[in-house]
């Protein structure tokens, strides 16, 4: 029955990516995505429900599947060839060398060295089950969002060529390949999907076919093939010296022994979770439409680094293959979030959150400690769904507004009240003190101090202040407001406010869940892997964590009641006695008005790509190079 | 209630004038005079303040300036209209642009006649607007009981 | 059952005895910096005063939502106090804390006044000065004490907290005076000087809004001191007072600097409070995890 499951979790997006491609007429193409999202979801849950109620037993299956890796070697041709045309037909030669070097090594070694294994290639745990329902959930909401989303954005974007069958159709092999990658404990299959992830990405991010897109998605192309290139040589490498390439085989060896496939493994992981030095392919993801940004930045992608990490912690804890993941990770947390305060284009900072939050992540899995792995997971859980949330607000503000920067969302709250409050909520829930990312920094840093690693916790203190600003400047923006404003009517579909009202109750409950899940997701999945958990949240910080929680709730629902009833005096603002009465002007000395306008501080002097950007690129740089080579050389010795 | 009487907080405005009096009035806030004494607060912000002290008089670039101060200012408030120019316009009063005394644009409570005002007369006319800061604070009070 | 008991209790004294504490505190601040300019200055009481006549006030908002954001503000400032008063985990009770001044922050933009608006952004400034250190020093508690949470540290039978943590006590020390609004980095709602941006973020909160913005700042005031004395606390009964004298040096020497600084430019402020963040805060925590190692 589960394997069922899986198999159409797997199978079933790739159908419906099929009929999509197909489906030129709107209303059919919102009816195959909302049926789709629907059964995913189901089954996703469905799956769940019946891990849970089947007492968490770990699942694995399919042990023969000589036919399917055949067709899977096929596809990678398929997919060779078509990085080979495109990076032809733009003049882009080095991406096509990178394809075709790895893609020939994977065929050399499944063809002619491969050993029979009696191993499954399918298998499911709580993390699985984690990732499951996260992509399930929130990937596919995404694409029912898209179907609004992508309606008004063929509207406003005439000068782009409307290929959306075919971006409905990638979303969906997107989420496919997704399931297919957290399902599969083969090596080779995680690379496979893997390999599928990177370049439906490139197509995405293509998707306006202008200039800067192009280069954009070549340079998203390039880096997760050299990621991926790095992946097929620790596969080969597994193979040949330890006749190994099942990742559970894999996690029950000695970290000292394996440093350098895990290194390599690590590597593509940094780059796919656009960590430092390789997060630019990530910035440059913005050119593309919103909903894919949304699917990159949140459920998928990203994740898949992420998740891979996770995997490893344990592997790679106390080795210098975790001390390189996990100063990266340390690093880029904090270099982001500088460079988020100093950038005004919202889906930037958004995209710098996301690098930076990926980052803490990253430090929690190179750690590898039990609590650091905890709040890794809890750490991606609440990531997805704000981020999914934030990213989705802002392209509906965009269409909206005609514009994503946080400057000219000034006063959103009384223009567009129910897309402000939304965007509210997401932001809080990336970094207000009950919500569950500070939840997750705060065991985080706990741990970081356990292990002793000292710079990562001084980094994660400097860190948490930037990322404080630049979520704090944009939320005081958002909410500004004078009793002048006024009120726009919002066009936003239906389908989009489906997606976002699902999204925030999500966010809500997640809040109040989280000791829950931490309980009976978290603690077993550590258990299981570690054979012994301590008590990441104690009784009385989850007591305190509901009391702030419930403040966070109450407390301004009831004054909002009381100050709307109360008759509180309305004045205009103070500005020395000139103001011009209509909340955007005052006299100036010649006796005309003036425009006011105020703006945010975005500290370019301090913060700005200059300062931050190149210093940080060239420490990772260091960083990611030496230990590889070091590892290199261990292993030629 | 003796509250508002011991907590009485100032805003200075400077309007057309010789800035006699308003150095007079930055007086009272040194060593020597000491206005802290009584609880008295110099702000800049009129949505804080409960005593308005204008020295000088009212032109036609200002008027509106002191109106806006004047409405920007929370009950109770009392004005205080510091030295000759102030009360009615003194030396200045057939200027071209000189519309007169304080009185001519917003309501004043006390005059403190003077050029320039010492900073006794100062706190002496400070002293009798904490007075009516009184009565028209308890006033206001009534007015609201009355409401209810 | 006893011990969430003596939390509830100590939290609720503290919701009482904060204001009184913090008025008197700031009575005394008055007092004595009136002496220090040799004025005779306000009676000890005058922040009461001041409290009771901005009550009775009309308060006149720009928007509704200000005041809702205040109120928050206040509510998880006590929450702050009562957090530490209880024993609670250090590094919530500081997250409690930057909770608080988000929503001050929200209510000063909310009215989009523009010396409130410049008043946050300075506020922003001084939460990113400051922010490194209050986390560090909360590290430095744990690597010295073994534990994060308030009563563990107070009851530790290790030397006092203050011979591992000299470095990280000049650092809070430092950004103490950012947190306390005073000279030299009383930048965001200028106390003494006002007329560069009037009142800074408080620019827009009249009568009641001013008083519970008042309120607010004498909770935490307590709440910095108290924080204070646990660097000269432990298991001893006689490290008590050892705390309390402590604690009344701090803030003398804080008035004292109050009194004795020009006001410094926000970037002086941020570059130096990094400065010393970085240079005394992470040495210290540096040496300490060595000792600490060390010693195991």
């Amino acid at each position: 029955m589960e394997l069922k499951m899986i198999l159409f979790l797997v199978l079933f997006p790739f159908v419906s990516a099929f009929f999509l491609s197909l489906t030129k007429n709107n209303s059919l193409r919102k009816a195959i995505t909302y049926t789709s999202s629907v059964a995913v979801i189901g089954v996703s849950v469905m799956l769940a429900l019946s891990y849970f109620s089947g007492g968490q037993k770990v699942l694995s299956f399919m042990v023969h599947t000589h036919e399917i890796d055949m067709l899977m070697l096929a596809v990678e041709a398929f997919l060779m060839a078509l990085v080979v045309v495109l990076s032809f037909k733009y003049k882009k030669y080095y991406v096509a060398l990178l394809s075709v070097a790895q893609t020939a090594l994977m065929f050399w070694y499944e063809l002619f060295k491969e050993p029979e294994s009696e191993l499954t290639h399918i298998y499911v745990d709580n993390l699985t089950i984690i990732m499951v329902l996260i992509i399930g959930i929130v990937g596919t909401l995404i694409t029912v969002y898209a179907a609004g989303y992508m309606t008004d954005y063929s509207k406003h974007h005439t000068d782009v060529k409307d290929r959306r069958c075919f971006f409905f159709a990638m979303l969906y092999v997107f989420i496919g390949a997704m399931f297919g990658l957290v399902l599969s404990s083969n090596l080779i299959w995680i690379y496979f999907f893997w390999e599928i992830t990177s370049v439906v990405s490139f197509l995405l991010i293509g998707y306006t076919r202008k200039p800067d897109a192009i280069s954009n998605c070549f340079k998203a192309l390039w880096m997760n093939l050299l990621g991926g290139l790095g992946f097929a040589i620790a596969i080969v490498y597994l193979g040949l010296v330890f006749g190994v390439t099942d990742l559970n085989e894999l996690l029950k060896m000695n970290g000292h022994g394996v440093v350098l496939p895990v290194i390599l493994i690590a590597f593509a992981a940094l780059v796919k979770s656009a960590q430092l030095p390789f997060s630019s392919w990530l910035l440059g993801a913005m050119v593309a439409p919103t909903p894919s940004s949304a699917l990159l930045h949140s459920a998928t992608m990203v994740k898949a680094g992420v998740y891979m990490l996770l995997r490893l912690g344990p592997l790679m804890s106390g080795t210098y293959a975790g001390a390189m993941v996990s100063y990266i990770g340390g690093i880029t947390f904090l270099a982001a979030s500088m460079l988020a305060i100093s950038v005004s284009d919202g889906k930037k900072v958004l995209a710098y959150s996301t690098i930076s939050n990926l980052g803490l992540i990253t430090a929690c899995a190179g750690v590898g400690y039990e609590e650091t792995i905890w709040s890794g997971i809890l750490l991606v859980i609440f990531h997805a769904v704000s981020k999914s949330l934030l990213f989705q607000t802002v392209g509906a503000i965009e269409n909206a507004t005609g514009s994503r920067d946080i400057e000219s969302m000034h006063g959103l709250v009384k223009r567009y009240p129910l897309l402000a409050w939304t965007l509210v909520i997401g932001i809080a829930g990336m970094y207000l003190a009950p919500f569950g990312m500070l939840l997750s920094k705060w065991a985080a840093l706990k741990a970081f101090v356990d292990s002793g690693s000292i710079i990562l916790v001084i980094l994660i203190c400097f860190g948490s202040a930037t990322t404080l600003f630049y979520w704090t400047k944009w939320l005081g923006c958002v909410l500004s407001s004078t009793h002048r404003s006024r009120h726009r009517i919002d066009r936003t579909h239906k389908g989009e406010w489906l997606s976002l009202f699902s999204h925030t109750a999500l966010m809500i409950v997640l809040c109040f869940a989280a000791p829950f899940i931490s309980q009976t997701v978290l603690m077993p999945y550590i258990q299981g892997v570690y054979g012994y958990t301590n008590e990441v949240l104690s009784h009385d910080n989850i007591v305190i964590m509901i009391i702030m929680l419930v403040i966070f709730f109450i407390v301004p629902l009831v004054m909002f009641r009381i100050s709307k009833k109360s008759k509180l005096k309305k004045a205009d603002r103070y500005i020395n006695g000139v103001n011009c009465g209509d909340q955007q002007s005052f006299v100036d000395s010649m006796g005309e008005p003036k425009t006011l306008y105020l703006s945010n501080w975005y500290l370019e002097d301090y913060f700005g790509e200059k300062k931050v950007g190149v210093p940080s690129v060239v420490i990772t740089v260091i960083l990611t190079v030496v230990p590889i080579l070091i590892a290199m050389g261990g292993a030629v010795k | 209630m003796a509250n508002v009487k011991k907590s009485p907080w100032m805003m200075h405005y400077d309007g057309s004038s010789c800035n006699g009096c308003d150095i007079e009035v930055l007086a009272c806030l040194t060593p020597l005079y000491d206005v802290e004494r009584f609880g008295v607060i110099n702000t800049g912000n009129p949505k804080h303040a409960d005593i308005l002290l204008i020295t000088g008089s009212v032109n036609t670039q200002n008027e509106p300036v002191v109106k806006q101060i004047y409405e920007q200012m929370c009950n109770p408030k009392v004005v205080v209209a510091i030295g000759i120019c102030a009360c009615n316009g003194g030396v200045f009063k057939d200027c071209y642009n000189i519309k007169g005394g304080i009185d001519t644009t917003i309501p004043v409570d006390i005059y403190v006649p003077g050029c320039a005002a010492r900073p006794e007369a100062i706190i002496d006319g400070v002293a009798k607007a904490v007075e009516l800061l009184q009565k028209k604070s308890d006033a206001l009070k009534e007015g609201k009981a009355d409401e209810a | 059952m006893s011990d969430s008991l003596k939390m509830i209790i100590s939290a609720i004294v503290y919701i009482i005895a904060a204001p009184l504490a913090g008025g008197l505190l700031a009575g005394i601040d008055r007092k004595i910096t009136a002496r220090m300019q040799g004025r005779q200055g306000p009676p000890l009481l005058q922040p009461f005063y001041d409290i009771k006549k901005l009550i009775s006030k009309e308060t006149v908002v720009v928007n509704k939502f200000e005041m809702v954001y205040l109120v928050t503000f206040l509510v998880f400032i006590i929450l702050t106090g009562c957090l530490f008063f209880s024993g609670c985990d250090l590094l919530l009770i500081f997250f409690s804390l930057t909770t608080a001044n988000i929503f001050l922050i929200l209510s000063a933009t909310s009215g989009n006044s523009p010396y409130a608006h410049m008043g946050a952004q300075r506020e922003m400034m001084q939460m990113l000065a400051y922010e490194p250190m209050v986390l560090l020093t909360a590290v430095g508690f744990y690597l010295s004490t073994g534990s994060f949470k308030v009563n563990e540290i107070a009851k530790s039978t290790a030397p006092l907290p203050i011979l591992f943590l000299p470095g990280v006590f000049v650092g809070f020390c430092f950004i103490l005076t950012i947190k306390l609004r005073k000279h030299p980095f009383d930048l965001s709602t200028s106390h003494h000087a006002h007329q560069e941006m009037v009142k800074g973020i408080t620019t827009e909160f009249s009568g009641q809004m001013f008083a519970i913005f008042e309120i607010a700042h004498w909770y935490e005031t307590v709440f910095l001191m108290a924080f204070m004395g646990l660097f000269f606390i432990n298991g001893k009964p006689h490290s008590v007072i050892i705390a309390l004298i402590a604690i009344a040096v701090t803030y003398f020497v804080e008035i004292l600097v109050d009194n004795t600084n020009a006001r410094l430019k926000w970037q002086q402020m941020f570059r130096n409070s990094w400065i010393v963040t970085m240079v005394i805060g992470t040495v210290n925590v540096f040496l300490i995890d060595v000792i600490v190692k060390g010693v195991l």
